[in-house]
């Protein structure tokens, strides 16, 4: 097996290409990110790791926009996503040169994914080792849109997805709690999706929520708080009617 | 001119003959053979052209070879590379010579073809002469090319330009379809064609085309050129009869016109020019194009049409023909 891990381009005897598969391997201990798709709004969620105290926390951005209509997490190594990004971007401004449209979610998405895949069909490179979460609004239907790509090219269309570490967990809760949202209602629950695997608080959750009239927007410390408090409050009331019923019964 | 002509075709045959065999500086592939003639000037503005020919936009040329992995593409490249030859020695100044050439074997855009927007969609007419200089060589060109079931496009110019640029940008078109899954804008497919013929500036392409459909923003009309020119508009007449067909096009233009109403004003402002133009004649054709797609109206003859226009009025006799009495 390790003598099929060398060249890229290479297939093991049982059908792996382990580059890949260690690419996803290195997504998988990248950060944790969550999107979520509501009726009429987007939300982007990524775990933010505790800043080094003589860091400028405003430089490392987690959550960028590549047009002003179309936003990006990813999870995994970020000088890869650098580069990713910047090509992601370039297309955006060229597709609207050369055909006068905005890009649709699914174009930017298939870009970033053939880019991703074709890194993976080269002698010479190595895959790229992130995962990609992509929002957005396409430009004449207003439908908003999640999509999630991966290192080797795949991507498809989600109406709520996780990536990065512990990905499995956040994405159980999605399942079993997601339904169709809207508004603050789809920023809740993709709050609730992270706090299931990230300690709690402002300070270790970026979010930006995206609709179709005011772009993209990244929230602020304080709004987070509130959110979290609110959840908590709802948790609470939850566990204690359950406490309350169970106490009745036991009374009774 | 001719000879010229003539010689060049000849020296195409016969490469190796070229004057310069002993002289290729190093560093230049074979087939770059500098003529010794030439000066260090005229070698360095050659060698500027060709850098900028290598510039040409030929998406619309590529065949599937270029997804194809790079060896095989390469043996290709051998395989199917265009043969080269060497300037004739004594053409001194390429580029007079080159711009000569381009005249000698360019139509004037002989025609008439019109397109407007109005309330109810599009309308494109066209007349169907092709004249080569004085002569008539055809009377039923079709000039209105359709590039799918929902978008036109007009033809005035190089014929042959014309059609295949307008069949290429068709392929192009579907293919966008297919991968983005909806139809390409009107807007989209005059800048995909307006960028390919910028990219053959100046190569003597002659192409002045006007794209007209029906897309999601409703109906659109772009006017582009070889020149790499391209613009929005609501009107426009392409061709040496387009003065006289704007001239009733103008008049008779309301925005809120029926479909039968546009349809009797495009027809009359082609027949007016080719009843004017010696360059444009034949069939007027006429095509709606709406949100399901364009239909064509009429194709009438432009002589019938003309004894429509003005019927022929009994006039009466001043002197009538008698026999002479027999003496």
């Amino acid at each position: 097996m390790a003598r099929y891990d060398r060249a890229i381009t290479v297939f093991s005897p049982d059908g792996h290409l382990f580059q890949v598969e260690y690419a996803l391997e290195a997504v998988r201990k990248g950060n944790a990110a969550v999107g979520v798709r509501g009726s009429d709004t987007v939300v982007l969620g990524v775990e933010k790791k505790s800043t080094p105290k003589l860091q400028d926390s405003r430089t490392v951005r987690k959550i960028v926009s590549l047009d002003t209509h179309i936003a990006l997490a990813c999870a995994g190594l970020k000088a890869d996503a650098r580069v990713l990004i910047n090509r992601a971007r370039i297309e955006c401004q060229s597709h609207r040169l050369t055909v006068e449209d905005p890009v649709t979610v699914e174009y930017i998405t298939r870009y970033i994914a053939g880019l991703q895949q074709k890194y993976t069909q080269s002698g010479g490179v190595r895959p790229f080792g992130l995962s990609t979460l992509i929002v957005g609004f396409d430009p004449y239907s207003e439908k908003p849109a999640l999509y999630q790509t991966d290192p080797s090219g795949t991507f498809s269309a989600w109406k709520a997805n996780a990536t990065g570490r512990n990905s499995n967990s956040m994405r159980e809760f999605l399942e079993k709690n997601y339904k169709e949202t809207s508004g603050k209602e789809t920023i809740k629950l993709a709050i609730r999706a992270l706090l299931e695997v990230v300690e709690s608080g402002g300070k270790n959750i970026e979010i930006a929520v995206m609709t179709h009239k005011d772009g993209l927007r990244q929230l602020e410390e304080a709004e987070i708080d509130e959110y979290v408090a609110e959840i908590e409050a709802e948790k609470a009331a939850a566990e204690a009617a359950k406490k309350g019923g169970f106490c009745f019964i036991i009374l009774y | 001119m001719l000879l010229l002509l003539f010689r060049l075709s000849f020296l195409s045959f016969f490469p190796s003959l070229s004057l310069s065999q002993h002289f290729a500086p190093t560093g230049t592939k074979p087939h770059q053979r500098i003529s010794v003639s030439l000066n260090f000037k005229q070698r360095k503005q050659r060698e500027e052209k060709r850098r900028m020919m290598m510039k040409l936009d030929t998406s619309g040329l590529e065949s599937f070879s270029a997804a194809v992995p790079s060896a095989m593409a390469a043996a290709e490249d051998q395989l199917f590379a265009p043969p080269s030859f060497d300037l004739p020695a004594g053409c001194a100044d390429f580029d007079k010579f080159q711009m000569e050439a381009k005249q000698t074997l360019k139509h004037a855009k002989g025609t008439t073809t019109l397109a407007f927007i109005f309330n109810q969609g599009v309308i494109v007419a066209a007349d169907s002469r092709a004249s080569m200089g004085g002569y008539i060589s055809s009377q039923s060109v079709k000039k209105i090319i359709e590039i799918n079931p929902y978008m036109l496009g007009t033809m005035a110019g190089g014929a042959a330009d014309c059609q295949f640029w307008h069949r290429n940008l068709g392929i192009k078109c579907r293919l966008h379809e297919l991968a983005n899954k909806r139809r390409i804008s009107v807007t989209g497919a005059s800048k995909l064609l307006a960028n390919i013929l910028y990219s053959y500036r100046g190569m003597g392409l002659s192409i002045g085309t006007m794209i007209a459909g029906w897309d999601e923003k409703g109906p659109g009309l772009y006017y582009v050129d070889s020149e790499g020119g391209r613009l929005k508009g609501n009107r426009f007449s392409v061709g040496s009869g387009s003065p006289y067909a704007y001239g009733v096009l103008d008049n008779g233009y309301r925005p809120d016109m029926t479909v039968d109403e546009a349809h009797e004003l495009a027809r009359r402002a082609i027949y007016h020019a080719t009843f004017r133009d010696g360059a444009s004649g034949g069939v007027v054709s006429v095509y709606h194009v709406g949100p399901n797609g364009w239909k064509k109206l009429s194709g009438d003859d432009v002589s019938e049409l003309h004894y429509k226009y003005y019927p022929v009025q009994p006039t009466p006799v001043e002197h009538e023909m008698v026999d002479a009495p027999p003496a």
